[in-house]
């Protein structure tokens, strides 16, 4: 069962609304846990017991941490003032090896899950190079679908309550549920304990308003997944799966063309994931801002797959490059290298840090290592050369804040993007460099004339629709980077206009959706990290 | 706050600290910024910016992070 499957819309999604609605406030939380592990049990079957054992774990280690904590408090109010510091360093030590043991348990099933065939796979390969007669056994583990992600909410949780910005809960089922809801679950977004735990377990009324902007969302967000990126599918598949076949224009066109799929699937499970939390009241955070709307790489990783970005940049960046030691390193590239490169010294440390991690997040491959380095380069670079590319502009007179730059600045960004996604989706990373490389030495637009183009597996039928669709996304993204209502505007018509457009958007799906026998539907991107 | 707007302007000119809200938001600071401008605090005003208090509403405003920096003398 998947967010777009009729069996999530029109079977388990309305049953849950239902049960919810007709319960008493105080056991509406029970419903959303027992709904959340039906549809966890129905994508990841047994290996439900890994997301049992990972909420058991962290309610545990939470408790733990406070009981440390209220010791360390007792201790403080019998001592003299002399002595609390010798007790808070003692009591931090404890607490330290406590979220020390909790992190390297979380981390561990996830990288034991996940990355112990891939490295064990380079070392056995390692030692062939090295004519090292040792071949290791490297067992293969199924893994849940979604253990990145509420792994990744459990780390968030037990770290903030070791730093004490979240109390640690007593109640395992709120624990449970925040780290289960089924909405979110399979492709996040990665929410902290603090946005929705609290939401979650009050058991809020179902509201009109909610109930139709929840709808409207899951709708718009069926479209661009069902309507845009299926139909793209085949075409990206034709191209990828026989890159040798083809020349550098048709691997741009697959790039392109990959690029749009992967925002409009995973922008469009999270209309679908948010909108389904907002019907029972329960806003979970954004993790897409117009992303293509971005001038630089650094705020491309602002406005796309957010929570992932903030929770690398809460857990990862900020603790390393405030750390003692590349504090120390950031204080001595201020003094020799002044204001703008003294910094980069520590943070680029950091960046690495941040960015292999994000590369491996996404799949335990060197594409994906590759991804996250491309990316890595391309932030640091930006950086570097950020004085010489303002002193160049001002050489040309060249006004940074005016709408041609901005947009030529778009351009560019979203090229780097789509270089990075080719290496992204290719089959593999040689295949990557393969049609990269083909870009620049066998570039042809020829497939646009001699009817290759319409060859590829879309018609010019699928071209067209995917065109009509992607402007109506294009305007719908003008107006939300302005800051307008949208759904509120539409809740201001009167009867016949709202329901006009709710009818419009079923009928566009129902008849320009790709599904049935001439299509196979992209499965879903993100579950699969 | 005077020596703070001052230390801003040495890493991000092109704002008016005295009426913007949204340095973060806004992405007129970004983590490098942010690095530079807390090693920057630390030392001009001898108080240590723990990760913790690294959050947007900390640092959106020039009066936010003068907030800040005077919570972390009195904690001092």
């Amino acid at each position: 069962m998947t967010y777009c499957d009729l069996t999530y819309l029109i079977v388990f999604l309305p049953i849950v609304i239902l049960l919810y609605s007709i319960t008493k406030k105080q056991h509406r939380s029970k419903i959303l846990l027992l709904a959340s592990y039906i549809f966890f049990w129905s994508i990841s079957g047994n290996l439900i017991i890994y997301l049992l054992f990972s909420t058991l774990s962290i309610h545990h280690f939470g408790l733990w941490l406070d009981s440390i904590k209220k010791e360390r408090n007792e201790k403080l109010k019998e001592v003299q003032k002399e002595e609390k510091k010798a007790i808070k360093e003692l009591y931090v030590k404890k607490q330290r090896k406590v979220i020390l043991l909790a992190v390297i348990i979380h981390l561990g099933i996830l990288v034991i899950l996940k990355y112990v065939p891939f490295f064990g796979k380079n070392i056995n390969s390692l030692f062939g190079i090295l004519n090292i007669p040792i071949t290791l056994n490297i067992p293969e583990y199924l893994m849940p679908i979604g253990i990145s992600f509420y792994t990744f909410q459990a780390l968030s949780y037990i770290i903030d309550v070791y730093r004490e910005v979240v109390k640690p809960d007593k109640n395992l089922l709120r624990l449970a549920l925040y780290m289960s809801f089924f909405p979110q679950i399979m492709e996040g977004p990665i929410a902290k304990y603090n946005e929705t735990a609290m939401d979650l377990y009050e058991g809020k009324k179902i509201e009109y308003k909610n109930m139709t902007f929840g709808i409207q969302r899951i709708l718009f967000g069926c479209m661009k997944k069902v309507v845009i990126a299926d139909r793209l599918n085949i075409l990206i598949k034709t191209i990828f799966d026989n890159y040798t076949t083809y020349n550098g224009g048709i691997a741009l066109l697959a790039a392109i063309a990959y690029t749009i799929q992967l925002y409009m699937e995973f922008s469009g499970t999270m209309d679908m994931v948010i909108g389904s939390g907002q019907i029972f009241n329960v806003k979970l955070p954004e993790n897409f801002r117009q992303p293509f709307f971005s001038k630089t790489i650094s705020e491309f990783w602002q406005r796309w797959h957010i929570t992932l970005g903030r929770w690398f940049k809460d857990y990862i960046f900020y603790p390393l490059s405030l750390s003692k030691p590349l504090k120390k390193l950031t204080s001595f590239g201020r003094k020799h290298l002044g204001n703008h490169f003294g910094p980069l010294l520590a943070g680029s440390i950091a960046l690495f840090c941040v960015w292999i991690s994000n590369g491996l997040w996404h799949g335990a491959g060197w594409k994906y290592i590759f991804f996250g380095m491309f990316h890595f380069t391309l932030i640091l670079c930006g950086n570097i050369f950020e004085p010489f590319t303002k002193k160049v502009t001002d050489i040309l007179h060249i006004n940074r804040q005016k709408m041609p730059f901005k947009i030529f600045q778009m351009i560019r960004t979203t090229f780097l993007v789509i270089i990075g996604e080719l290496f992204f989706r290719a089959k593999g990373l040689k295949a990557g460099l393969i049609m990269f490389k083909n870009i620049f030495t066998n570039f042809s637009l020829s497939f646009l004339s001699n009817g290759l183009i319409v060859d590829l597996g879309m018609d010019k039928y699928d071209f067209i629709i995917v065109g009509i669709t992607l402007l109506i996304v294009f305007i719908i993204s003008v107006l939300k980077e302005k800051n307008v209502e949208i759904r509120e505007n539409i809740s201001k018509r009167n009867i016949v206009i709202r329901w006009a457009i709710y009818y419009s958007l079923i009928l566009f799906i129902i008849i320009f959706g790709a599904y049935g026998n001439n299509y196979t539907p992209v499965t879903p991107i993100y579950a699969e990290f | 706050m005077e020596r703070l707007i001052e230390i801003l302007e040495e890493i991000q000119p092109e704002v008016d600290y005295n009426t913007c809200e949204h340095l973060i938001d806004e992405h007129y600071l970004d983590s490098l910024s942010i690095i530079s401008l807390v090693a920057e605090i630390e030392d001009e005003f001898d108080v240590t910016i723990p990760t913790v208090e690294i959050i947007p509403s900390n640092f959106n405003s020039a009066k936010a992070i003068w907030n800040l920096i005077e919570r972390l003398e009195e904690d001092n």
